[in-house]
């Protein structure tokens, strides 16, 4: 279903459009229109280098596309300085790879760190709110911890409860389940969906873990070679005939992105 | 040649674009200056790290530095009957010359290489990209009181430098050496001047204080986050600070006390 004949997108919060993006020689997007609409799931999928997180960096502002624009709740923010910018991050919560948590801080201060930087509520009630946002991710009795002293999947909680501090109006979530054990990435899939439902956020999910994405996605984009070559619900995508689909979704080692990287015939490198 | 040439272009090239993204840097995190003064307490915990854990090195270097100066000037004024004048020497040299030099080359080892290495890790561990996210700019809450406590940190720790070296000098002259005591302060007193000799190094000593930090922070700001760029960040902060502090140690010694 396109945008013009879709309600839900119709009222996207995202839409990227025209977006073309280089980095040197390589084109990252070319060309690229695409919409997240408002208190839904999104996945943005796609193998590993094809421009995921970029395209996150793109909508939070980080980065400026070569050509094309991109609005978030009706401001664009390829136009924006880089104050307004910082507004509109105040209204954005994204959880990193990483964690990214601030080394220097115990768990409860990484929570509070944007409560104290964009507020100025007594201290009584920066306590009440990070516990209540740790209480959510299950690691009220973790706030004494240093960073250094997480699990991967701990740490990833912890910054998704920091990245909720401000009650932001949409998530995005750089790679959740890379790495995770399974009750791990069990407890960040239940997270997300629960966060999502809860708070009435809209969601990004990038990742290339099709199950766990899948389940709780309600619209897919799959990128590749800086286009959107799919697009549509988990059940649409598994019924596709598009060669590119089948091969990510079926995790097929060989199709239109080849197993071999491109050079010379084998028998001429050998010399045969 | 052509070759030669064509290098030599890219090289200084490269250079100048690089002096310009640390020139639009300072500028940026000046802007950050009023934050570091509305919350003092974010400098106050910077001041520990590079300067007051830097005390050590500076203490230890200023004592054996003096301890040298004592000992070199000693047997260079004996054979003139001139070592009373020894207190005066020590003093001098080290307020004009070798108490900001020595201790800004000792902060850039020391505290420099370590401003690098950190800002350099938070940027590869993404700490930075996630400020930025939480709408701080990291500018601002993370380069700007850096800056600040450096700047702040650089004049102090070459004081104490001077001060503990002046001692050294006194232990060697005078304990050792057997150096009139009187003598050694009174003249010490009467030939050092606050504005010629003290004001002097205290600005060379500020001038110091920004050109390593910056080099430091800039270096660190702009690493490729890679353990391998944050290794040659941290030892071109290091090469570079102490040269520049070397070169602005002759331009300003030229400025001050040419006679």
């Amino acid at each position: 279903m396109t945008p013009s004949n879709n309600p839900v997108l119709e009222n996207a919060l995202v839409k990227v459009r025209g977006l073309t993006f280089r980095r040197g020689e390589r084109t990252i997007f070319d060309d690229v229109s695409l919409e997240i609409p408002r208190g839904r799931i999104t996945a943005v999928m796609g193998p590993s280098g094809c421009g995921k997180t970029t395209l996150l960096r793109l909508i939070g502002g980080q980065l400026r596309p070569d050509s094309g624009f991109l609005v978030v709740d009706g401001e664009e923010v390829t136009a924006m300085s880089r104050a307004e910018l910082m507004q509109l991050r105040k209204r954005m919560g994204m959880l990193f790879q990483s964690g990214a948590l601030l080394t220097d801080l115990n768990v409860f201060e990484n929570v509070a760190f944007p409560l104290r930087e964009h507020t100025a509520l007594p201290e009584s009630m920066i306590r009440d709110l990070v516990l209540m946002k740790l209480e959510a991710v299950g690691l009220r009795g973790a706030r004494n911890l240093m960073p250094s002293e997480l699990s991967g999947g701990m740490a990833r909680r912890v910054a998704l409860a920091r990245a909720i501090a401000l009650d932001p109006m949409m998530m995005m979530y750089d790679e959740p389940f890379t790495g995770q054990d399974p009750i791990s990435m069990g407890v960040l899939v239940r997270l997300i969906k629960l966060m999502n439902d809860t708070l009435g956020l809209s969601s990004i999910v990038v990742s290339h873990d099709i199950h766990e994405t899948l389940a709780i996605a309600d619209y897919v984009y799959i990128l590749s070679a800086g286009k959107v070559v799919g697009r549509g619900s988990p059940t649409d995508l598994s019924q596709t005939d598009n060669p590119w689909v089948r091969q990510f979704v079926q995790a097929l080692p060989d199709g239109p992105v080849h197993f071999h990287y491109p050079g010379a015939a084998f028998a001429e490198d050998l010399r045969l | 040649m052509l070759e030669l040439l064509q290098g030599l272009g890219h090289w200084t090239l490269s250079g100048l674009r690089r002096l310009g993204r640390a020139n639009i840097f300072m500028l940026y995190v000046l802007g950050g200056i009023p934050l570091c003064v509305r919350r003092f307490r974010l400098v106050i915990t910077q001041l520990f790290a590079v300067g007051v854990l830097s005390i050590l090195i500076i203490f230890v270097s200023g004592l054996f530095v003096g301890m040298v100066l004592g000992l070199q000037g000693y047997n260079t004024l004996v054979d003139f009957g001139a070592e009373e004048s020894l207190g005066v020497l020590v003093a001098l040299s080290l307020v004009r010359e070798l108490g900001p030099v020595v201790s800004a080359l000792l902060f850039a080892g020391r505290a420099g290489s370590a401003l690098t290495a950190e800002i350099g890790l938070m940027k590869a561990t993404e700490q930075l990209s996630a400020m930025e996210m939480m709408a701080v700019d990291p500018l601002h809450r993370v380069i700007a009181p850096r800056l600040l406590a450096g700047i702040i940190a650089m004049p102090l720790l070459a004081a104490i430098f001077s001060a503990v070296g002046v001692f050294g000098g006194y232990l060697v002259g005078v304990g050792m050496l057997g150096v009139d005591d009187g003598a050694f302060w009174s003249q010490m007193q009467s030939s050092v001047e606050f504005r010629e000799d003290i004001l002097n190094g205290v600005i060379k000593s500020l001038v110091f204080g920004v050109t390593v930090t910056w080099i430091a922070v800039f270096e660190g700001y702009d690493t490729l986050p890679t353990s391998e760029g944050i290794g040659r960040a941290t030892t071109r902060t290091v090469v570079n600070s102490s040269l520049a502090v070397l070169a602005f140690d002759f331009i300003l010694t030229a400025l001050m006390f040419n006679k």
